[in-house]
């Protein structure tokens, strides 16, 4: 069981600045993200884009943000569950602490939960199939997990991207019986040494390709059997196949969130603009996740949330000491 | 009025919404969409990374060639088609009074 003040539900902006803001009042902070690296959006959807409204960086790289917030929390040791999504929440018997498991089976325990999740979790696009569900770990599966578990199976890939084509080249080599590439373009957007190999492993008769292709059904009896491909301009070809992995990418999803009790208002927590409370004691929610009116998302707003809210969340926590602002140009850092 | 031209914007629901799109505060499509509460996510912000804005543009205004970044998009997105738009990347300029466009499936 991992204990800490203060669990930071989200590992972006807002959440490793809490762990600074938090640190600066002798509160420990541990942060769990759903993704395998820190900086939620920053680091898997835009880390090479400029940010121009950070204030005092007239132009920084996201990705350069993130390197600085780790940085400047370092001192306050965050811990770190990363590549697991908070799952459940649930409080202790005397009613002082939550219990936040992860999607790992995690244990969390802390008297303030501060979610600062962002869009939610990063979860796997699934396509547009009405039975695809029915199939999923049958035969359907939206992520690699352990590869040797296609050994010898007809495995098809969907996807333009690099993971469609580095698992279909990984897999082709050695591993899967009969690797089959659907993509509905001519065109691969995936790295071009690995567009290349595939063209080449195509031609060598080591990956079956399929361009302007696209999965319409899936079918089997129980588990995966075969797929219904729609090809352009017209006609339609069943595929027989033991696994088939829809590579499309992560989109974000407020996911099991939703039910932790919480007020939603369009898939954002509603909060107090007081301190940033939502109506669970001692849950709170800062930066996109959250909603009050007058709400901007943006990074230099989820900073104030956050600061505003470490305030209140160490009253919550020791309600009888007197805290007293200080700067960090007085005293400097001390870290733990 | 000046610096204003009219976008007509059809819901998943067939419903018609006619917009008025300021040309002057520097705003594309997904932005309008959202400053009239209409269902579009545009997760990304408007970087052309998520797809969550598409649109199907219905009317033949001439719009800006597709950028790398709008490609790759539309290509991890689904219900494509010849017509579809990322609507974070058309920009509201005059030329586009008129503009007629139909939310793309979820």
């Amino acid at each position: 069981m991992i204990e800490t003040d203060i669990l930071i539900i989200g590992a972006g902006p807002c959440g490793l600045f809490t762990v600074f803001e938090a640190g600066l009042l002798k509160l420990h902070c541990h942060l769990i993200d759903a993704l395998p690296q820190p900086g939620g959006q920053l680091t898997e959807i835009y880390p090479k884009k400029p940010i121009y409204d950070i204030p005092g960086f007239p132009e920084i790289l996201a990705g350069d943000l993130v390197q600085h917030l780790m940085k400047q929390a370092e001192p306050f040791k965050p811990g770190f569950t990363l590549g697991e999504r908070a799952e459940k929440v649930e409080k202790t018997e005397d009613g002082k602490f939550f219990i936040v498991t992860g999607s790992r089976g995690t244990l969390h325990k802390a008297p303030v939960i501060a979610i600062a999740g962002g869009l939610g979790s990063f979860e796997p696009r699934k396509p547009p199939i009405p039975n695809i569900e029915q199939f999923e770990d049958k035969g359907v599966e939206y992520i690699v997990r352990d590869p040797e578990f296609y050994k010898g199976k007809r495995v098809a890939v969907s996807g333009g991207g690099d993971s469609a084509l580095d698992w279909s080249i990984y897999l082709a080599n050695g591993v899967a019986k009969e690797v089959t590439l659907i993509h509905r373009s001519k065109s691969f957007r995936g790295h071009p040494d690995s567009v290349q190999k595939v063209l080449d492993m195509s031609a060598g008769g080591k990956i079956k390709l399929l361009t302007d292709a696209e999965v319409t059904r899936v079918g089997g009896n129980g588990i995966l059997g075969e797929l219904t491909v729609q090809h352009q301009p017209e006609g339609e070809s069943i595929l027989q196949t033991d696994h088939w992995l829809p590579l499309f990418g992560l989109s974000p999803k407020l996911g099991p969130l939703a039910e932790w009790g919480l007020n939603i208002d369009k898939n954002s927590i509603e909060v107090d603009t007081f301190d940033y409370s939502t109506n669970v004691p001692g849950i709170y929610a800062i930066g996109d996740i959250n909603t009050y009116p007058g709400k901007l998302k943006l990074i230099l707003c989820g900073f104030h949330e956050a600061t505003l809210m470490v305030q209140s969340a160490f009253k919550r926590i020791y309600p009888d000491k007197n805290y007293v602002l200080k700067y960090t140009t007085v005293n400097g850092i001390q870290g733990f | 009025m000046e610096n204003i031209i009219h976008v007509t914007v059809i819901d998943r629901e067939g419903k018609e919404h006619l917009l008025e799109a300021p040309t002057d505060m520097n705003m594309n499509v997904m932005e309008l969409c959202k400053s009239y509460e209409l269902p579009v996510e545009g997760t990304c912000g408007g970087m052309a990374m998520c797809a969550s804005c598409q649109v199907y543009v219905l009317s033949d205004h001439l719009l800006p060639a597709k950028s790398d970044n709008e490609d790759a998009a539309l290509d991890q997105a689904f219900f494509v088609k010849s017509n579809s738009r990322l609507a974070c990347q058309i920009h509201l300029t005059k030329e586009l009074d008129g503009l007629k466009l139909k939310l793309a499936g979820e």
